[in-house]
């Protein structure tokens, strides 16, 4: 979905998504870093069960909500990502993979 | 009892970071509140992430990006209270502003409220637009700044306006493989902006600028197809294929990120909920806090400046931040009415030469009308509820009589965006088939809270 520029002096680090572990960058965030990784989709819509990813980017369309750290609904755009950061997909979806 | 600052500043872009480095000159106690995790807001996204970890991506944004860097280090310089990572959720008629932070909610008072919220990329709504793979150019711009990311595969980037331009040269010059442009506007729209050509030539570089970016694109041989109609994405799990018009003939591409654009409109959420009069712009389709000439809306000790007031550019917005703290530093007794008058010329001197060219853009860059009410009954209008087209039809057969009524009827709006991305066009919906004007049908009422609170945050809220 994404790709990153090269970045020389940005830091390799670990997260967790869905227990797998992926490489991020520092100061990159969540979301992009997730769609970096061949991640497919952010969120699953709750009326149809659709797949979304990030429309905006900037906050307002609240397609990259996520949990992070065990605290729900964060919008993962705005949030850069920590070393070992666990992030999951809310639990309303039906055992869709990424 | 909770801190009481002479001035609160939400959001810390050009008119925010600005406003709070005229109000320090005053010895004004300021608190500065924006929800992403540095300053910068979206012209200025991530300035100084990107120019110390990506220094490949901070050279290609170029000098208009590198300004920020200018503003971002006089605002760390001159020592101003930040909070990063604060959303704020609601501001109280008393002004206690509460905000997220860290999964808590925290208050603080206020004697003066600033809103330097900014704006957002107008919603394209089209067949398909929910799919991934599917966003805004200007949001991939600010994927860039904020993440050093591009969209890999084969971009199509379909609409109009500056923005649109822009985003499309610097992916060139990221080596993304763009297959097409597709343009909404035609000649017509040529037409109608060229009685605006001589005063837009008092800012030349504007449109030169602008002739820089169609060249860079032109020169690197992608095609640009204008006047399309029916634009159309599609895919199973995914974005896969862009359907439209173009002179009759219906063409399509194989894709995988299709990036839309039709202008910029003003974030309203905040002065919506806190009562200030809104006015319409005929022109470009959008509302905004009604403002005087130094920024003041219609409720007292509230003030707004940059693109959240009325879509005018980065520039623009910074020297707005400078003549509302002049004014807010009046008003708290710091400076005398002759000090303020004297201090604001060289910024409305400046205002003055970047609105020259405003006119020329908003006649030439209409909204396209396939996006203000889109005519495919299964285009689907709220993302959050999947409220489509049809439906919001419907329910106004069915007796929804204003837009209050229609969250009633098909829950559209009331979702985690809170309307964000679907009442602009709920209310073209409304009024396009009421035989109305989107002015007279209005706009969702603004409620708290403006962000997703849990009841335990709620339960929980600190003052700091």
């Amino acid at each position: 979905m994404l790709k990153r520029i090269q970045s020389s002096k940005s830091k390799k680090i670990t997260i967790f998504f869905e227990e797998k572990q992926i490489a991020a960058y520092e100061g990159e965030s969540v979301a992009a870093a997730l769609l970096c990784s061949g991640v497919k989709h952010i969120r699953t819509a709750p009326v149809s069960g659709t797949s979304r990813a990030p429309y905006c980017w900037m906050g307002v369309c609240f397609e990259c909500l996520l949990e992070i750290d065990g605290q729900p609904n964060l919008q993962s755009c705005l949030i850069p990502v920590q070393e070992g950061m666990k992030i999951r997909r809310h639990a309303l979806n039906d055992g869709d993979s990424a | 009892m909770k801190q009481i600052y002479d001035l609160v500043i939400i959001g810390a872009g050009a008119a925010g970071m600005a406003a709070a480095l005229e109000a320090k000159k005053y010895q004004i106690s300021v608190l500065v509140l924006d929800e992403q995790s540095e300053v910068g807001g979206q012209i200025y996204r991530s300035v100084r992430t990107t120019q110390n970890l990506r220094p490949e991506t901070y050279e290609l944004l170029g000098a208009d990006y590198q300004h920020g860097q200018t503003l971002e280090n006089a605002f760390r310089k001159a020592g101003i209270e930040f909070l990063s990572g604060a959303a704020v959720w609601q501001v109280d008629p008393d002004r206690a502003v509460h905000f997220l932070r860290n999964g808590k909610s925290l208050q603080v008072g206020v004697r003066r409220l600033l809103v330097a919220t900014g704006a957002m990329e107008r919603p394209v709504p089209i067949p398909g637009w929910t799919l991934p793979g599917v966003m805004g150019a200007a949001a991939a711009d600010v994927l860039l700044k904020s993440s050093g990311a591009v969209p890999s595969g084969r971009v199509v980037l379909s609409g109009s306006g500056p923005l649109l331009w822009l985003a499309a040269s610097r992916l060139v010059e990221a080596e993304v493989e763009i297959l097409a442009i597709l343009e909404t506007i035609n000649f017509s729209s040529y037409l109608k902006a060229l009685p605006y050509l001589p005063q837009a030539l008092r800012a030349v570089e504007y449109l030169l600028k602008g002739l820089r970016l169609k060249r860079q694109v032109s020169r690197a041989g992608i095609p640009v197809f204008s006047g399309i109609q029916n634009l159309r994405a599609e895919g199973t799990q995914r974005l896969e294929t862009v359907c439209f018009t173009h002179r009759g003939q219906s063409r399509k591409f194989e894709l995988e990120t299709l990036l839309l654009h039709e202008g910029i409109v003003p974030n309203t959420q905040l002065t919506r909920q806190l009562g200030c009069e809104h006015s319409w712009n005929k022109l470009q389709r959008y509302w905004h806090p009604l403002l005087d000439e130094w920024g003041n809306t219609s409720v007292e000790g509230v003030a707004v400046a940059g693109d959240g007031g009325i879509v005018a550019g980065a520039l623009t917005a910074e020297a707005s931040g400078h003549l509302a703290a002049l004014e807010i530093a009046c008003q708290l007794g710091a400076i005398t009415k002759n000090q303020r008058d004297s201090a604001s010329k060289s910024y409305r001197k400046a205002i003055r030469h970047h609105q020259a060219v405003r006119p020329f853009l908003e006649h030439l860059y209409p909204p396209n009308p396939e996006t203000l009410v889109p005519p495919d009954d299964a285009t689907l209008v709220c993302r959050c509820e999947e409220v489509s087209a049809a439906q919001i039809r419907q329910a106004v057969e069915w007796g929804a009589l204003d837009l209050s009524q229609m969250k009633a009827f098909t829950r559209c709006g009331m979702g985690p965006c809170q309307g964000r991305m679907c009442a602009l066009t709920v209310a073209e919906i409304v009024a396009n088939t009421q035989g109305k004007s989107a002015q007279e049908v209005g706009f969702f009422r603004g409620r708290p809270p403006l962000k997703p609170i849990t009841l335990g945050q709620l339960a929980g809220i600190a003052e700091c």
